[in-house]
């Protein structure tokens, strides 16, 4: 890049100090949540010694709300490969004003705040006290909210690649219609397919907004289990959840950032 | 049409079949029954007026809308600048720096609002430097501020990821020439980078808009004071059971946010992803 091989001026370093205020902005409460959660009193400071009870309460208090979140995380990924992939099928094979419309469609849950989201289905679904107080519940919330977050990477893929010739291709051989699709489209499409994955199971992971509304005691989730944490707990409890949390999120979020940087760097030439 | 191309389209359909299920029993019929539930309360469909014509209502409307505007204006201007850096530049750390940012993309409302107390609530580091500094404990957590603060760390992820891409398409002969011609640094970014950066930041600022507005786990561990649009439904809900006004209310809040985003997608063209 040829601003790069330029002389660095004041102004770089004027944007490197704001660059660098910003990122300290994001960074210091995580590294402040991270310190709370393992020192012995916070009030008193680091000097009141460090230790792992907090977390070792915090599991005690609330492993199950971990269990149930990546449960619930694991069945949305499912969930939306058996719903998405074939429903992005159909709208890479028919662009028009339908597909168009279905698609507007499937992006409402997300363009609609959650809240509206988890109102709807209270009082259509309330009426139903078994499916309403299981954890089946949350996980149709999440479904519905991830949903185009698994159909949007697969559908981009499907319209760029050259997956009509090689189907056509599959065809002439003598391919039947499910050979086809899972011997030639799932494979061509895998990349989209990983990247919508990853990102649904991060989304249903911290997705706190909906669920907050659909659970019960017995469905809390991760995040609803930190709501509850912070507005009853003292502030190390919260805070070694907080890193509890952490080291299930940050690693996705790593690995979704490298998979996007990834495709970047093969779209430069 | 043809026997082969009518078993094709049947199959499509087919395909097309469980999402669309799904999609109509959990999200359209309860959406369009929630509609119904608003207007059936004792004022009727006067309810969707409410959040106009009831006092307490539209000051937290405007504190929403406010709220969010200055928000969205603050994340642009952050992320222009941050973003072009790290687009622009290469240098040691320059990857960490991007990673850091791209933490907080999935971090729930909560987790943001509770990150705040612990920088500027009451036992929070901005508290402990301002005691220090000038003898006055600054607590901003609980006020406008600590919200705005708040919105802000969830909104300049999302914002600068967006810049960052939109920047590395920019057409460089663009700038270069601009140089040759003698244009200054800040006639470049005035006539060169920002108008070709315009579709992202209409887009990227409709979706922190939109995210804002319907902003609820945030608003729930800080709005201790202060009243925004989803802490009022949230409010009439469970304190008052009034299920008709917290349902006219939200499908106000929501086509609200449709609207911004539709809008931001006429402007900037088909971009406008939809928000987490």
């Amino acid at each position: 890049m040829s601003a790069a091989s330029q002389k660095r001026t004041a102004l770089f370093y004027a944007q490197l100090i704001f660059t660098l205020l910003v990122c300290a902005f994001l960074v210091v409460p995580m590294v402040l949540s991270i310190m709370a959660g393992v020192t012995a009193n916070y009030f008193v400071g680091i000097k009141s010694g460090v230790t792992t009870k907090w977390l070792v309460e915090v599991w005690n208090l609330y492993d199950r709300t971990i269990f149930l979140s990546i449960g619930i995380a694991l069945a949305s990924v499912v969930c939306t490969l058996v719903l998405g992939v074939p429903a992005a099928y159909v709208l890479a094979k028919r662009q028009g004003r339908v597909s168009r419309l279905i698609e507007e469609l499937l992006v409402l849950p997300v363009a609609v705040p959650g809240l509206a989201t988890a109102l709807a289905l209270i009082q259509f679904w309330g009426p139903f006290p078994q499916f309403r107080t299981s954890w089946l519940f949350i996980l149709v919330g999440h479904v519905i909210f991830t949903l185009p977050f698994m159909v949007r990477p697969v559908l981009a893929i499907m319209l760029t690649g050259d997956l009509k010739s090689l189907e056509e291709a599959a065809a002439t051989l003598g391919a039947r219609f499910a050979q086809r699709f899972f011997s030639v489209v799932v494979p061509n499409v895998k990349g989209g397919i990983l990247a919508g994955s990853l990102m649904v199971f991060t989304l249903s992971v911290g997705e706190f907004n909906i669920t907050w509304m659909l659970h019960t005691p017995l469905t809390m989730t991760l995040p609803v289990g930190l709501a509850d944490s912070y507005a009853s707990m003292r502030l190390e409890i919260g805070s070694a959840y907080t890193i509890i949390f952490f080291v299930i999120i940050i690693p996705l979020l790593m690995a979704m950032q490298s998979m996007g940087g990834r495709t970047r760097d093969r779209a430069r030439p | 049409m043809s026997a082969p191309a009518r078993r094709n389209t049947w199959l499509l359909v087919a395909l097309m079949a469980p999402a669309a299920a799904f999609f109509l029993a959990f999200w359209l019929l309860p959406m369009v029954r929630l509609v119904g539930v608003g207007a059936g309360g004792p004022q009727g469909l006067s309810a969707y007026l409410l959040v106009i014509t009831n006092e307490s209502y539209f000051r937290s409307l405007l504190n929403t809308l406010g709220l969010s505007a200055a928000v969205t204006a603050a994340t642009l201007v952050i992320a222009c600048i941050a973003g072009l850096f790290l687009e622009r530049n290469q240098f040691a750390g320059r990857s960490v720096l991007i990673a850091v940012l791209t933490f907080p993309l999935a971090f729930p409302g909560v987790v943001v609002g509770f990150l705040i107390i612990l920088l500027c609530g009451r036992q929070g580091i901005v508290g402990e430097i301002t005691l220090r500094l000038t003898g006055e404990k600054l607590v901003l957590a609980y006020t406008l501020g600590g919200l705005f603060l708040g919105y802000l760390y969830f909104s300049i992820p999302r914002v600068i990821l967006t810049v960052m891409a939109a920047a590395e398409k920019l057409d460089h002969a663009l700038v270069e020439a601009a140089r040759t011609l003698g244009a200054n640094p800040w006639q470049i970014l005035r006539d060169v980078t920002i108008p070709a950066l315009m579709p992202a930041l209409i887009s990227s600022g409709a979706i922190c808009f939109a995210t804002s507005v319907g902003a609820f786990g945030t608003a729930f561990t800080l709005a201790t004071n202060i009243t925004v649009l989803p802490m009022t439904i949230y409010g009439e809900f469970t304190n008052y059971a009034n299920l008709s006004v917290a349902a006219a209310l939200s499908i106000v809040l929501g086509i609200v946010t449709w609207a911004v985003l539709a809008l931001a997608r006429s402007l900037a063209g088909n971009t406008v992803a939809a928000a987490a």
